[in-house]
């Protein structure tokens, strides 16, 4: 359709880059661009010209906590149909997994789209339909738009939507890493416009930039985190403007606020955040799951769940090290015998890691 | 999970609210436009089965001259 491709655009902004002799290290919470980096070798060329890049938190399915995985596996295990997208399924909890259970005759079903979990309990009236939402702000209003157009009554939605921005905030309190500037979401950021971005340059005085996903968009994004930083500045630009209006899509927000408000919630390998989740309203309670199954689901409400021995996936959601750093990474931890969700889901930075980095290149 | 693949809209059913969207190489699917105004012809992003926004061409089509001449501006003294 539109091709971003060009190798000499791409090559020139590289030498800006390395001319500038910096030394930086960048953070962006998307999968998809952790996927373009490393695909196209940008991560080693980056690293080349002094700059290094984490992911962050930036993975719906890894920041979704033991909690709410042991949630849905004891729903499923009441006889509730638990609908969900296809990496949740396969990411261990501390007793089971999604895909283990179904072999077991739990009924499990992978949805592209919340609407085929609907038209399933439409279908199928006497079962009850759990669908395990999942996804950022890119996603929450899907859930929203569904809800507004009552479902049937068998339908409820466990509610594990997360916002982006507080969690940003959550890698600067922390203090645990240094950053130069962020890589904002592209696709998040169709939904949320440049606003919600803007009190982490006011604060913190951090550079950002709104990035798309070609190889010369994070190129670009990159440059100009760059030019920020050269001439002292900490605003919100836009890099992807083909996508992202900076108002956002006033449509998608408005959905959002009629269904959901936000709620402190925990991300894997962080503490509680502040205002980072979503619930549903109350006008919504009755597709509710927590709500609907609060009998069965109060035995889990004082129980909290440790991540898996070993597994440095929250060390990886806070940036604070890279997957090869981990030492189960391509041993005991691997797509086939995942250990953490960082190593399961298309969008875990062990994943991508594994799938495009050489053998190699494993620590000895 | 917050992949979005760009695709034109060949077909739209405004009272239901969904469209069918070409993704190339023969590829077709329904998707969700509630969160979108479009128009018959109209490049979007789909995600999870929902347009989440309209892609805009003429941007588009503008975005590498665009990074040149910010790079060219940079370059001059």
């Amino acid at each position: 359709m539109f091709s971003l491709r060009d190798r000499k655009l791409a090559a020139d902004i590289l030498t800006q880059i390395k001319k500038a002799e910096v030394h930086l290290k960048f953070m962006h919470v998307c999968g998809t661009h952790q996927d373009t980096l490393v695909k196209h070798g940008l991560d080693v060329l980056f690293q080349q010209a002094g700059i290094e890049i984490r992911q962050g938190p930036g993975c719906p399915v890894c920041v979704t906590t033991p909690k709410e995985i042991e949630e849905t596996l004891l729903l499923a295990k009441e006889g509730k149909t638990i609908a969900t997208f296809g990496d949740m399924i396969r990411v261990p909890g501390v007793t089971s997994s999604l895909q283990q259970i179904k072999t077991e005759g739990c009924d499990v079903r992978t949805v592209y789209s919340i609407e085929d979990a609907v038209l399933f309990a439409k279908k199928h009236p006497a079962k009850e339909v759990v669908f395990m939402a999942v996804g950022f702000e890119t996603t929450a209003p899907t859930t929203a738009s569904v809800l507004l157009r009552k479902p049937p009554l068998n339908f409820s939605v466990l509610c594990c939507h997360r916002l982006i921005p507080p969690a940003l905030q959550a890698i600067l309190d922390l203090g645990e890493i240094k950053l130069d500037g962020f890589i904002q979401p592209g696709h998040v950021s169709t939904i949320i416009g440049a606003q919600p971005y803007e009190f982490i340059s006011k604060k913190y005085h951090i550079p950002q930039v709104i990035a798309g996903f070609e190889p010369l968009d994070l190129l670009m994004g990159v440059w100009m985190l760059m030019r920020q930083i050269q001439q002292g500045r900490a605003v919100v630009e836009n890099e992807y403007s083909r996508a992202v209006d900076l108002q956002g899509n006033r449509k998608a927000q408005l959905v959002m606020k009629q269904v959901f408000e936000p709620m402190d919630v925990k991300w894997r390998g962080f503490p509680l955040l502040p205002r980072s989740g979503l619930r549903l309203k109350k006008k919504y309670s009755s597709y509710d799951a927590r709500l609907k199954y609060e009998g069965m689901l109060e035995r889990l409400a004082s129980e909290e769940f440790a991540e898996p021995v070993g597994c440095l996936c929250g060390d990886v959601l806070r940036g604070l090290i890279s997957s090869k750093e981990c030492p189960l990474f391509r041993h005991e931890c691997t797509p086939e015998t995942p250990v953490g969700p960082c190593m399961v889901s298309r969008e875990g930075n062990c994943h991508i890691e594994f799938l495009y980095s050489k053998k190699e290149s494993m620590p000895q | 999970m917050c992949l979005a693949i760009p695709g034109k809209i060949i077909k739209l059913d405004k009272k239901r609210q969904t469209a069918i969207v070409d993704y190339g190489s023969g590829t077709k699917r329904n998707a969700n436009v509630s969160l979108v105004d479009v128009k018959l012809g109209d490049y979007v992003l789909v995600h999870a089965g929902f347009a989440i926004q309209t892609l805009d061409k003429k941007e588009a089509l503008e975005t590498l001259a665009l990074f040149r001449e910010m790079l060219s501006l940079q370059e001059a003294p």
